[in-house]
């Protein structure tokens, strides 16, 4: 039994990261999947045009099957319309505006209930410009609070800085988003298949090279009696030092198996395969 | 033909003939204020008296308000403070929580409708010791109908069981800030912040667009302007698509509707390239009572909701640092373009980062597209400190400040958000005379209500709701007040060549008051009774509207 949530990938980071760039890129590459665009202002509609097949009110139909609309602030509205689309896309990017917390926008997501999950949050950073608006007090904080939300940090136009931006870029991102996984770009060559449907694989906790790197355990919690999942989940999201646990346990409402994904206070509690083994690995904070 | 109006006393605001008792108008347009004498000789005319006994002054303008005010009077009102209705009914206040849902349990009696919403608005528990308002006291009003009640603040908003329910926020495992848990890991029932808010809203009878304004709500908004003796307002963050636009003509061409408005099309959703040609295209199908074509930017969010943008040393509490609405880099492209195409552009900057931000950029911008006499104006600029004021006036902006808030939240801010000092300084209309900047007052109605002679008086006196006066030094006397409402507002919008005095060649726009503001003084000018307005030469009486 598959998740039958929609899964949507939030797109941040500051202007001239690269978020349009990215967005076309996975558009020409969605090897089948058809794609839903939320962008936050509908002129600067990102779209490379000959991917632009018709365009009627607040929506954009896009060659493959892909839709793109706009939310401006109203997202919950725009969550919904995208729900009521025919044929339903099988994944939903958000690209979030310049200035978004898009950890903000994950929790806010998450109101949404159970039929659209966050797949994962990427910032786009550029490499060349990252340095300079750390610098800058009036961005700095908006641009760290970014990265600190990111599973997935992509430093972009890679080729163009130079070695010395480069190398105070990601320590920029180490020292901001130690637990995301961290993608060296030069445009047009991310993996879309990554991003679209293997995020997991690029998030690759604890492996900071910062100064201030944080060690992390890993723990497997062997579930062998049945829980009140949601109660579960709830306790793990509560603690702190707990950033992403994954696996499988019994309900004791309906003894099926369920398979829980958690990530920081996000988490989401799906059906599982009836051969799903009972069993969640526990990744967190390691204080000793 | 020419009518002159006689009057106890017209207070002109022209300098030259500052107190007259005549004043006579043609087709919409003042003539003269003087002697009668003087008057006769425009030619034949007739006299009319039935202001004799009252006090004329030019039509208060209001440079920073929401037609929204008007459509909320849809729903129940149930804040602190007494408010008059745009029918004239003195609603009281709700000075307990109880009085508070038993005037919601009353509007919700006359409901037909079994599933109809219940919107509230208004709700201000600072008053109730901050007590929080359950899902559980709005169930017992109702549990079959979605409940709503917006805060005086309009950004949190406690709502029912069923009202959670139909947003489908009704269930445990809900991982947000702004979404409070009860011990039962369900929502409180309180919603903060806008991200909370919305799903919600539209189920409890607020519109999706709450700064939207209906045509009943504008003709409700119209008779509130009557009462408050305003015929010029502004609709300060306006979307502006097609259709509103429709209604905001096809009612403000009616020779009936009592106020001239000037929407301020807002930055958000939209590209910086396409806001400037919207608003470029707006400006043409401005009419006398339409005034289309200005741009209003966000640039950061509220004190009291930690949102704005501070400076060092930052929140009192501690709070992290509020969120920037607009990137930097954006602003500047709407500056600059907007300087380029003479197109006058406001930026909420509630914070004291937020506005260096714009006076930073608006120093570099000038320098590529200099303009002389912009008038960009910096609304609400509630923690601008003098230095600053003396970099506003070196730039040619104006601002205009929020006189009501330092009233109604100015404990808050002393206790809580900036603590003592910061609190003394803001909304510094003192500093703002001092440095010659020049300034207005504001409601931001519905945030308070629309009333400019009451927002003077707060800024004249700045006596805060619990009687604190806060910032001694930044008092304006009468003069300087009665100024701010007038030719102060109609500064910042460039109307002040037609607006703002009684003087020759300008529009026939009168507040007539039933008191006159003088003797009211300092002390008492919130007192002053309103009769009406004259709107172009129309008269509209309060008894009418």
């Amino acid at each position: 039994m598959s998740d039958p949530a929609l899964p949507l990938t939030i797109i941040g980071g500051y202007l001239g990261a690269g978020k349009t760039t990215l967005v076309n890129h996975l558009l020409r590459n969605a090897q089948g999947q058809r794609l839903a665009v939320l962008v936050n202002e509908f002129g600067s509609l990102p779209i490379d045009a000959d991917l632009i097949e018709a365009q009627e009110g607040d929506l954009t139909v896009l060659a493959g099957g892909c839709v793109c609309c706009s939310y401006g602030d109203d997202l919950m509205f725009a969550l919904t319309q995208i729900q009521k689309l025919d044929p339903a896309p099988d994944h939903v990017l958000l690209e979030a505006s310049g200035v978004a917390l898009p950890g903000a926008i994950g929790s806010a997501i998450g109101l949404f209930g159970d039929d659209i999950r966050v797949h994962g949050i990427v910032i786009l950073a550029d490499a060349e410009t990252l340095p300079g608006h750390l610098n800058d007090t009036y961005i700095a904080d908006t641009i760290s609070r970014q990265l600190d939300s990111a599973d997935v940090v992509i430093l972009t136009k890679s080729d163009l800085a130079s070695p010395d931006q480069m190398r105070r870029s990601l320590d920029i991102v180490h020292e901001h988003a130690p637990l995301a996984g961290v993608v060296e770009s030069r445009g047009q060559d991310v993996n879309s298949e990554l991003i679209l449907s293997h995020i997991e694989a690029l998030k690759k906790p604890g492996q900071s090279r910062g100064a201030h790197s944080i060690r992390l355990v890993t723990n497997v919690l062997a579930m062998s009696e049945p829980v009140d999942p949601e109660a579960f989940a709830q306790t793990l999201s509560a603690d702190p030092d707990i950033l992403r646990a994954k696996g499988h346990m019994i309900s004791a409402q309906n003894q099926q198996p369920v398979t829980l994904q958690l990530v920081g206070r996000r988490y989401s509690i799906t059906g599982a395969p009836p051969t799903a083994k009972p069993g969640v690995v526990v990744i967190q904070k390691d204080h000793s | 033909m020419i009518t002159i109006f006689s009057a106890r006393k017209i207070l002109t605001m022209n300098p030259r003939r500052p107190v007259v008792r005549h004043v006579a108008i043609r087709d919409g347009v003042i003539l003269g204020a003087g002697d009668l004498e003087e008057l006769r000789g425009w030619g034949q005319h007739r006299i009319d008296d039935r202001f004799a006994d009252k006090v004329l002054m030019p039509g208060l303008v209001e440079g920073h308000c929401h037609l929204q005010e008007g459509a909320l009077w849809s729903h129940t009102y149930v804040g602190f403070f007494d408010r008059m209705s745009p029918e004239g009914e003195m609603q009281a206040g709700c000075k307990t929580v109880d009085e508070m849902l038993a005037k919601l349990a009353a509007a919700e009696a006359r409901l037909d409708s079994p599933d109809a919403p219940l919107p509230g608005w208004s709700l201000d528990p600072i008053y109730f010791d901050n007590q929080k308002i359950t899902r559980h006291q709005l169930d017992a009003i109702s549990s079959t109908r979605p409940i709503g009640v917006m805060h005086a603040s309009g950004h949190i908003m406690n709502v029912n069981s069923k009202a959670l329910e139909l947003a489908g926020l009704m269930r445990t495992g809900i991982n947000h800030e702004g979404v409070p848990l009860g011990n039962d890991g369900l929502p409180t029932g309180e919603l903060r912040g806008p991200d909370v808010m919305s799903p919600v809203s539209i189920h409890v009878g607020f519109d999706r667009d709450m700064l939207s304004c209906d045509e009943h709500g504008m003709w409700r908004f119209g008779r509130l302007c009557v009462r408050a003796g305003v015929t010029t307002a502004t609709d300060l963050a306006a979307r502006l698509p097609e259709d509103a636009v429709e209604t905001l003509r096809h009612v403000t061409g009616n020779d009936r509707y009592p106020a001239r408005i000037v929407p301020l099309r807002f930055h958000h959703g939209v590209s910086p390239e396409d806001l400037i040609a919207h608003v470029e295209a707006l400006a043409p199908q401005s009419t006398d009572k339409l005034r289309l074509g200005r741009i209003k930017i966000v640039v950061d969010g509220s004190i009291q909701g930690f949102t704005a943008r501070l400076r060092a040393p930052g929140y009192y509490n501690g709070a992290p640092n509020g969120l920037w609405y607009i990137a930097p880099e954006q602003l500047a492209y709407i500056l600059e373009h907007a300087l380029r195409k003479g197109i006058q552009v406001h930026t909420h900057t509630n914070g004291d980062e937020a506005t260096q931000l714009v006076l930073d950029t608006m120093r570099r911008v000038l320098r590529k597209a200099p303009a002389r006499d912009h008038r960009f104006t910096l609304q609400h600029c509630q923690l601008a400190d003098t230095a600053q004021f003396r970099q506003i006036k070196e730039l040619g902006l104006c601002v205009n400040l929020f006189a009501n808030h330092h009233h109604y939240w100015g404990d808050q801010h002393y206790e809580l958000t900036v603590g003592p000092e910061r609190a003394e300084r803001m909304n510094a209309a003192g500093t703002a005379v001092r440095e010659g900047v020049p300034f207005a007052v504001h409601s931001d109605a519905p945030i308070t209500p629309l009333g400019p002679l009451f927002t003077a008086w707060c800024a004249m006196n700045r006596r805060t709701a619990s009687g604190r006066i806060l910032g001694e030094a930044e008092k304006i006397t009468l003069d300087q007040a009665l100024r701010a409402i007038t030719l102060g507002a109609a500064y910042t919008l460039h109307l002040d060549k037609e607006l703002g005095s009684i003087e020759t060649g300008k529009r026939a726009d009168f507040a007539v008051l039933e008191d006159d503001p003088e003797e009211m003084g300092v002390e008492r000018l919130n007192e002053t009774r309103v009769w009406g307005t004259v709107l172009g030469g129309k008269v509209f009486g309060t008894c009418d509207v």
